[in-house]
């Protein structure tokens, strides 16, 4: 939230470690951190990064699946499916108010994202070619995004935290419907059936690679988890959701693309094939199926839509003038 | 970046409670659309009955620096509570 | 052969649901999140109203049909939306354009319907007309704060109206199924809501400083009929790919 507040001057570097250190401590406390407490510039620049990288996610995020809307099959997954898009456009809007407390604009953000400067999920940039796609999205990218979501309705930053909690009370509706969708192919006819498994055999390795890079890998995580914006790894989260997804492939009757996947006992969870890292940092450059094509519909949207934004600007603006005129 | 709509913080009240809840914020350019935005945005799971919104910037909230300042001394005015007195049980109406 | 009731709630529900899926075109792709997000609601309001209206015609009919046999497996000859609702989307301006027209007749056009002597007819328009009364205030909202707003918003508001402004026409042409509810005590006379209308847009419109089109001039319709534009057929190709490319299969 933004406040007017009393400018309290500049510190000498002594208290700055001070004040690191006190900083620190109310994260280990589990005390949050709200917009106008002090934070190092690094935690700072680091949450607006993360806060404003989800966001893009859920915005282009509503793409794949919004292909799909004019040609659901049942006016009940038409409905179904409407709104699970726009609550993706309402996750985005909370996270860039989240992100906003931080003292950067959603404007800004926006044109980061259009500029090709901010990076956003590589899973959006896969195409939907089937309707089947869309419950595999449902099942495989939500189910994983939750895994990824619920420990961070406990991270140190207030208003973070605060727009997790309201996004996964709407996402595990986004989970079920996905799965729902699944079953519903799973027990239909052999072509439902076929088209449900060529779904899965295309997302199943992207929705891997969503949790990011082997642990070894990713820079920025230690300090993430000292401060509490990441609490779990990569590889943690990556295995939770291979563990809990190969039985509800199971259930459903399907194979999951991967002839390495097998219990393993000693360690209490299942081996998984390698991942081809290639094509993650690809997808990531912006040499995905669909990179090019997610981000010139966003940039077309906004473009052809400055009219309708500066023209409710202008308004307003008579307006007020003609409030303040009569009120003279 | 010109002609940025302002942003707004939303307070919804249920129908069960008794007072505003802050939910969050969203842009718009003036009051009637944030209110209107508000409601699209932050009532489709039947949150609310009455929706206030307020300019971000109109909001002055307290200074973190002063935290002890303003509200310890609260927390050694034990005789606020009722649960400081006790009362003879036998004595009804207390 | 159809009843008379059956094409009456055949021709409310093929308005929501054609609208409703020329709004779905939009989602994530509006000029705004918050507004993108308010399509939809009304997208969804739309849809939802479109289901109860097919699903009472399917019940009508009482050949086995429902929802989705009426939605998917008509051909455009036997859809009976007016013509406004088919119309493409075009720019942001004349999507609104087109909801602003078609929600001030809905909004007259429920409220007669809430004095039904059809209780299931009545009982849709009560939960509907309180959608309807929500989307004709925001769309109000935005025709008068676009047409009053900059040049280029004016501009593109007054070249929305003046190509849709035919199509309003069809909305107040009765026929004999109309006259059919009207003497069941079942519906209302189409060109009845024709002044009313044409008061409210008026109002809204000069508010707007916008120019209402001139009166007469070209009236397109035959959507009530079956006869439509050439949109259509494209539109439920679109629509219906999957239950006709999977006859008898369950979603």
């Amino acid at each position: 939230m933004y406040a007017q507040m009393v400018d309290t001057g500049t510190p000498s570097s002594a208290t700055i470690d001070a004040r690191e250190a006190r900083f620190q401590q109310r994260i280990d406390d589990g005390i949050r951190i709200e917009p106008q407490d002090w934070m190092p510039e690094r935690y700072r620049k680091t949450l607006i990064r993360q806060i404003s990288q989800h966001a893009h996610s859920e915005i282009v995020g509503q793409l794949p699946e919004g292909n799909w809307i004019t040609r659901a099959p049942s006016l009940k997954r038409k409905a179904i499916l409407l709104a699970k898009v726009q609550d993706e456009a309402g996750h985005g809007l909370y996270l860039y108010s989240a992100a906003e407390t931080l003292g950067i604009s959603r404007d800004q953000m926006v044109d980061d994202l259009h500029a090709g400067r901010a990076k956003y999920s590589s899973i959006f940039n896969y195409p939907t070619l089937t309707w089947a796609d869309v419950g595999a999205i449902g099942w495989l990218v939500d189910g994983s995004a939750i895994m990824n979501q619920i420990p961070l309705c406990r991270c140190s930053y207030g208003p973070y935290a605060r727009a997790m909690i309201r996004v996964c009370k709407e996402e595990a509706f986004h989970m079920r419907q996905g799965y729902d969708l699944m079953l519903a192919l799973a027990r239909g006819t052999a072509a439902q059936k076929a088209m449900a498994q060529d779904a899965l055999n295309r997302w199943w390795w992207p929705s891997l690679m969503m949790f990011g890079p082997p642990d070894g890998d990713s820079v920025h995580s230690a300090q993430s988890q000292a401060w509490k914006i990441k609490l779990f790894t990569n590889d943690e989260l990556r295995q939770k959701m291979v563990d809990q997804t190969v039985p509800q492939a199971e259930h459903l009757g399907l194979t999951i693309p991967d002839p390495d996947l097998k219990w393993n006992a000693e360690r209490g969870h299942y081996d998984f094939g390698a991942i081809d890292w290639d094509e993650f940092y690809n997808v990531v450059k912006g040499n995905g199926p669909c990179n090019r094509e997610r981000l010139e519909t966003r940039r077309k949207a906004w473009d052809d839509g400055e009219w309708f934004r500066d023209a409710l600007v202008a308004h307003a603006e008579k307006a007020a003038q003609r409030a303040a005129a009569k009120a003279a | 970046m010109k002609n940025q709509w302002p942003l707004w913080e939303v307070f919804i009240r249920s129908q069960h409670g008794l007072a505003h809840r802050h939910v969050g914020s969203l842009h718009a350019p003036d009051a009637t659309m944030a209110i209107n935005n508000a409601r699209d945005v932050y009532t489709r799971r039947n949150e609310g009955v009455s929706i206030w919104v307020v300019k971000s910037v109109d909001i002055t909230a307290s200074n973190p620096a002063d935290k002890a300042e303003l509200f310890d001394p609260a927390q050694s005015k034990v005789y606020r509570h009722p649960t400081f007195f006790p009362m003879p049980e036998e004595v009804k109406g207390l | 052969m159809r009843t008379a009731r059956c094409e009456y709630l055949l021709r409310f529900g093929d308005n929501a649901l054609i609208l409703s899926q020329r709004l779905g075109e939009w989602c994530g792709k509006g000029p705004a999140l918050e507004e993108d997000m308010a399509l939809t609601n009304t997208a969804l309001d739309l849809l939802g109203q479109a289901r109860l209206w097919l699903s009472l015609a399917a019940e009508a009919a009482g050949d086995g049909a429902d929802e989705d046999t009426l939605a998917y497996l008509r051909d455009d000859r036997e859809f009976r939306n007016v013509l406004l609702v088919e119309q493409p989307n075009g720019g942001y301006a004349d999507t609104l354009v087109r909801q602003f027209l078609f929600d001030a007749w809905a909004s007259l056009a429920l409220r007669q319907l809430l004095g039904s002597r059809d209780a299931a007819i009545a009982a849709i328009a009560e939960k509907a007309v309180k959608e309807v009364s929500y989307h004709l205030r925001r769309t109000s909202d935005l025709v008068v704060r676009l047409g009053d707003g900059t040049e280029r918003s004016h501009a593109l508001m007054q070249t929305a109206l003046d190509a849709l402004w035919p199509y309003h026409h069809e909305l107040f042409i009765g026929d004999a199924v109309d006259a059919e509810m009207v003497a069941a005590g079942i519906g209302f006379d189409p060109a009845s809501l024709r002044d009313a209308w044409l008061s409210y847009v008026r109002e809204v419109l000069a508010e707007a400083s916008l120019t209402m089109p001139a009166a007469g001039g070209w009236a397109p319709k035959g959507g009530k009929q079956g006869l439509h534009s050439e949109h259509l057929s494209r539109l439920l190709a679109e629509m219906q790919v999957l239950p006709r490319s999977h006859p008898g299969a369950r979603w």
